[in-house]
């Protein structure tokens, strides 16, 4: 598949990365073996900022129930590398729990730089597995907004050459050290009709939602939650022209986890 | 559940105080009976020690630490100014280590650093030092070797003078303060990376808004969140880890396990305080005790009584104190955000316990903490000619009325009077609100996705007892108040000066000098043999860090005293804590030719790249630098010091 073609280019990128720097200093090589000095050296200096590592989170994973429908939510996100180059893994989807099928089923693999202090350009491929099967390529920006917004907004243009945008935005806000409310909108957008997926030009969805949580740790938090989601604009009159009720409110429970 | 440990620390108590922990070495285990006051340790000028994984609890609760011969902290090695040791390392652990004998006088390449000055001690190995000693005082050793510090390695050194001690005493004890996890270390520096607020359990809430609006009005407590949110820093981000995890040690021993040094009403009592915690600064007071400082960074001061005192991390101090009631003192060191302490008892007889007083409030940064000085309500309005003379004669008068005119609103951040005006200047990032006579600081490293924040405004806080400490209802220790008891050698004007930033990104965790991590580094910071050099430091982070050169002293520069015979009295040290938003100059006598190792002490700031390297050239026209380097004529004696 596309998706795994892609992902070993982005991996390919991260590991030729350039080679770490090396220190010049050398008094030690007169009283010591040079060449164990200087593989010393190189483990040492790695050891003081270049380290790399593995982050595992799953900021969304829940049960949703509304407008007479249950569905399951992830969304998910990985990453791994060091301060400056990493490569993300994000997926994020719906099961419907009346139907048995996924609604929506999608992951990106991104090469990311951290190109100022909050924020990191991303590039790289995302696959839909539902609906359709559909590769887009990928630029977005991730980070941390001025107030505390984490801010994630990409751009994706799809092999049928269709341009479609999205924006999700959160806050955390702390009621207690441990019970943190997190509100969370998100908004997306295309460029053309797209008769396939039923968007049309413009804002073609959004959602506003608010999850409390408790951090029973850190990095595990059960919560619970609202989420309004609509379709927007021509979109939504496509909703409508199908007798279909362009917008939906869901009580949601779940955790949320990191690693 | 009641849980194990509850259950265990009881158990413990009722075996006795000194059965606590086999672990810990004789020297550190509180006394059971009242002996001659005569420290058991390890002496003489040979010595072997092996480094290896030991079990090790703290409060009944069992882990495994990386230990020298067996304990936490290491054995006290007693040395003898004048003569010269041998220590032989027996690594016994399946990954290198080192020793770095912290604060030691010696030649570089025995020094201890992996990578700058040796090659480490590879699994099986053994190392052997060898060095005269040329100094006195109040040190302590530690691997320098990945985390191993934050898990048991470091222990305390005495090297008594060839003379007579000018600190006269009837009974000392070393102290070892330190700060010990459950966690592995790797681990919870990936949790910092990943989310570096993720271990204050102290940060401001929602409920703390609406107390400020009721307190500060509506206005006043919006234009603070505003302003903080703007630059994406956080007032409560005192300490990267806390007392979540953290239990805070006392020569090995938590609070619970209390330990305790016994005394005779009246003695003169030196207790020697070396903080060898991987992460934690700490306040430091005896509540009803006052101590007289007599010591800092193994180098005598003159004396200054004082009622509290921050105590960076890898800083030592040796106070005096005199206890004249039968009855039990308390030991207090806090963490410097007060999310815990660790404890310990004097008292006259086994089995007391003092009073221990509560953690007090968690203090917050404020606007001269970000390098935006002379904001409203900052405790650095008074003008720099205010600071330093004056002040310190006060001081030594043993009044605080320097602090007094601060302003007196830390709790608050000093934004009282600051609506949104400020705020949205210090969004810009720029220098709007800065009194017309203040300079502003040129930053010419490279900033990035490294560095976060820049002091625009950065002022000595010399003269400022350290975060949290500036309304304490008695009086604290300032730099501004150490004056070194002998007069320094050399105190020559510096030839040139070199300006260092230090720089941080806390949300990405990253810490650096001039926006480089060690990671990064090919050239090192050169000093050339023989030269006096100023080297001046601005903090640029929200933080203080405790920065140390290894191998020589740093002359701490007071602004107001202008060189001469006042320099001559500058307080000498290995390690000194910058404040966040301050701009401090020592003076650096390069006499020891090699490559030393230069960084914060704070064990994961290092590790994620605060860190370089000091490289002292020979002279030019000597062409053998491995003659020159070593037994050079420097000495520091008693006289010279």
């Amino acid at each position: 598949m596309r998706v795994f073609a892609s992902l070993s280019l982005v991996s390919g990128l991260l590991v030729s990365s350039p080679a770490l720097a090396q220190g010049t200093w050398n008094a030690a090589d007169a009283y010591y073996d040079a060449e164990r000095m200087d593989e010393v050296r190189a483990v040492v200096q790695q050891s003081h900022g270049g380290m790399r590592h593995l982050y595992l989170e799953a900021d969304r994973l829940e049960y949703r129930s509304g407008s007479g429908e249950e569905a399951l939510l992830w969304d998910t996100q990985a990453w791994y590398g060091g301060d400056l180059n990493r490569l993300w893994l994000k997926s994020e989807g719906e099961y419907n729990l009346d139907h048995s099928e996924f609604e929506e089923a999608e992951i990106q693999a991104l090469y990311s730089r951290a190109v100022t202090s909050f924020f990191d350009l991303q590039a790289g491929i995302r696959q839909d597995l539902e609906p359709g099967n559909t590769t887009y390529a990928v630029v977005g920006i991730q980070g941390l907004a001025p107030y505390w917004l984490e801010l994630d907004a990409a751009a994706f243009l799809s092999e049928d050459g269709d341009l479609t945008g999205r924006v999700e935005v959160e806050y955390e806000l702390l009621i207690t050290q441990r019970l943190v409310l997190q509100p969370r909108a998100e908004l997306e957008w295309a460029l053309e009709d797209n008769p396939s997926r039923e968007t049309g030009a413009g804002l073609t969805e959004g959602s506003v939602g608010a999850r409390l949580r408790y951090e029973l740790k850190r990095e595990v938090a059960p919560y619970v939650g609202v989420s309004w989601s609509g379709r927007l604009g021509e979109t939504a009159d496509l909703a409508r022209l199908r007798g279909e009720d362009p917008d939906s409110l869901s009580l949601v429970a779940g955790i949320r986890l990191w690693f | 559940m009641l849980n194990r440990r509850h259950f265990l620390s009881r158990a413990s108590a009722l075996s006795g105080l000194a059965a606590t922990s086999a672990l810990t070495p004789a020297w550190a285990r509180s006394a059971a009976a009242l002996g001659t006051g005569v420290l058991p340790s390890l002496s003489g000028t040979d010595f072997d020690l092996t480094v290896g994984r030991t079990p090790f609890s703290v409060d009944g609760r069992a882990s495994s630490a990386i230990t020298v011969n067996g304990t936490v902290p290491a054995p006290l090695l007693r040395w003898r100014e004048g003569d010269e040791v041998r220590l032989r390392v027996h690594n016994t652990l399946d990954m290198a280590t080192s020793i770095h004998w912290h604060g030691i006088l010696l030649p570089f390449e025995m020094d201890g650093v992996p990578g700058v000055s040796f090659p480490g001690i590879a699994p099986g190995e053994t190392f052997t030092y060898r060095f005269p000693l040329r100094q006195s005082g109040t040190y302590w050793y530690h691997s320098h070797s990945g985390l191993q510090e934050q898990v048991g390695h470091y222990g305390p050194i005495i090297i008594d003078p060839a003379g007579s001690d000018p600190v006269g005493y009837d009974r000392e004890y070393v102290m070892v303060l330190g700060d010990w996890t459950f966690m592995d270390p790797h681990r919870l520096f990936a949790e910092l990376k990943k989310n570096g607020h993720s271990l204050n359990y102290n940060q401001r809430t929602l409920g703390d808004f609406f107390a400020d609006a009721r307190e500060d009005g509506l206005g006043a407590a919006l234009g603070d969140r505003r302003m903080w949110g703007a630059m994406r820093m956080t007032a409560t981000d005192i300490a990267d880890v806390t007392g979540e995890t953290y239990a805070y040690l006392i020569n090995g021993l938590g609070p619970d396990d209390n330990w305790t040094g016994l005394f005779r009403p009246g003695e003169r009592i030196r207790l020697r305080i070396i903080n060898a915690a991987a992460m934690t600064i700490f306040n430091v007071r005896i509540p009803g005790l006052p101590m007289t400082v007599v010591q800092s960074d193994g180098l005598n001061v003159q004396p200054i009584e004082t009622d509290e005192f921050q105590i960076g991390v890898a800083e030592t101090y040796d106070v005096v104190v005199t206890p004249a009631e039968d009855r039990a003192y308390t030991f207090v060191a806090e963490s410097i955000d007060r999310s815990g302490m660790a404890r310990a008892t004097l008292a006259p007889r086994p089995g007391m316990e003092g009073e221990v007083p509560a953690l007090r409030d968690r203090p917050l940064l404020t606007m001269a903490d970000m390098g935006m000085a002379h904001g409203h309500g900052n405790h650095n309005s008074e003008t720099p000619e205010e600071m330093a003379p004056d002040s310190v004669e006060s001081s030594h008068a043993g009044s605080h009325a320097a602090m007094d005119h601060g302003g007196g609103h830390r709790g608050h951040a000093g934004m009282d009077s600051m609506g949104s005006e400020a705020g949205h200047a210090m969004a810009g990032h720029g220098a709007a609100n800065a009194s017309p006579s203040s300079s502003t600081t040129v930053h010419d490293h490279p900033t990035g996705p490294g560095v976060a924040n820049t002091a625009t405004m950065p002022v000595s806080r010399l003269d400022e007892p350290g975060i949290g400490l500036e309304e304490v209802p008695h009086r604290t220790l300032r730099y501004s108040q150490l004056r070194s008891l002998a007069p320094t050698a050399d105190h020559r004007e510096p030839g040139r000066e070199i300006e260092l930033h230090l720089t941080s990104n806390m949300e990405r965790y990253m810490w650096s000098f001039d926006g480089v991590r060690f990671s990064e580094v090919v050239d090192p910071i050169v000093f050339h043999e023989g030269e006096r050099v100023r080297l001046t430091m601005v903090n640029d982070t929200m933080m203080p860090h405790p920065i140390h050169l290894h191998g020589m002293f740093f002359d701490l520069v007071l602004p107001g005293s202008t060189g001469g015979h006042e320099a001559r009295h500058w307080p000498r040290k290995h390690t000194v804590i910058v404040k966040p938003g301050e701009r401090l100059s020592v003076d650096v006598t390069a006499d020891e030719v090699g490559d030393w190792a230069f960084h914060c002490h704070l064990l994961y700031h290092m590790h994620a790249g605060m860190m370089q390297v000091v490289s002292v050239r020979p002279d030019p026209g000597d062409a053998n630098p491995s003659h020159h380097s070593m037994h050079g004529d420097h000495t520091m004696t008693g006289e010279d010091m």
